[in-house]
């Protein structure tokens, strides 16, 4: 197997991610294409990690997956203040610092 | 003798495509689920396409000889970060239906966006490594004989980044006592 198809694979789904963040409106929506991003990533440095016969890269993996869940845990809490405020976790909205 | 060796390598070299042939066919899939998951009208429909591009992640760890990593992937974004979001769905009161205003009005921006980040990666992907293969092993050479990858792994956690495993940990106590005071109601 090539190096190239999984790292053409976590680039796909990582462009997908971006566009995710960028046009969805709903602050969960846009978490989980931050977790889309967040697993393009990891696809690479697995694959390095197996390309380069060593095992750092699995151990960055897995230290960004528990990351991961630390971020979704307070994003999401941040998500649902901002929904108990403001009755809508519409993220074009959420303009309060705007001049 | 000889005769039989050929044959067994021939065999060998007539099985190679299929583990090429099922990746195809998972990371087709992701890619799918992926483009379904950021232009469906359907929030909850949005959480289980993300359930296929995971699993798919975690298909794709298999491929490339991680398997604790792949299962740490399963029980971590399957189990638990998805419960987490159904729960940020259902909390936030979306509609159980089809929403009419789920995207930006400019969405042409960001798609333009995506895609010239994709041609640049691309295209630089294919310059750096354009036909390295991956080693058939792809365990370390300098490991032990009949050391297991997980092994290796857990060998690295608890000496070279001992420390940073236990600030991870900090870090999790933190985020948790944080989504806790900053989800509090009163």
């Amino acid at each position: 197997m090539f190096l190239n198809q999984f790292l053409l694979l976590a680039a796909v789904l990582f462009c997908i991610g971006v566009y995710g963040v960028l046009v969805r409106k709903n602050g969960v929506l846009v978490l989980m294409s931050i977790e889309l991003i967040l697993n393009a990533v990891n696809i690479n440095l697995v694959a390095f990690s197996a390309f380069n016969q060593n095992i750092d890269g699995q151990v960055f993996a897995l230290f960004i997956i528990a990351v991961a869940a630390a971020e979704v845990g307070v994003g999401l809490a941040i998500v649902l203040l901002i929904y108990r405020n403001r009755r809508s976790i519409d993220v074009a909205e959420a303009n309060l610092l705007k001049g | 003798m000889m005769a039989l060796l050929a044959q067994q390598t021939e065999a060998v070299i007539e099985t190679a495509w299929i583990p090429n042939a099922f990746f195809f066919v998972i990371a087709a899939v992701m890619v799918l689920a992926a483009l379904k998951m950021v232009s469906t009208k359907n929030v909850v429909h949005a959480a289980l396409y993300l359930l296929i591009v995971l699993s798919g992640v975690a298909a794709v760890y298999i491929f490339l000889g991680a398997e604790f990593a792949a299962a740490t992937q399963i029980l971590v974004y399957l189990g638990a970060i998805m419960v987490l979001l159904l729960f940020g769905v259902m909390l936030t009161r979306a509609k159980l239906g089809a929403e009419t205003d789920l995207d930006h009005d400019q969405r042409w921006i960001g798609a333009l966006v995506g895609a010239s980040l994709l041609a640049v990666m691309s295209y630089s992907l294919w310059d750096a490594f354009g036909g390295d293969k991956l080693p058939a092993d792809p365990t370390p050479q300098d490991a032990p004989t009949g050391v297991k990858n997980t092994q290796l792994v857990a060998d690295e956690i608890f000496s070279t980044y001992l420390v940073s495993f236990e600030v991870l940990s900090v870090l999790l106590l933190a985020a948790l006592i944080g989504a806790v005071v900053v989800a509090r109601r009163d």
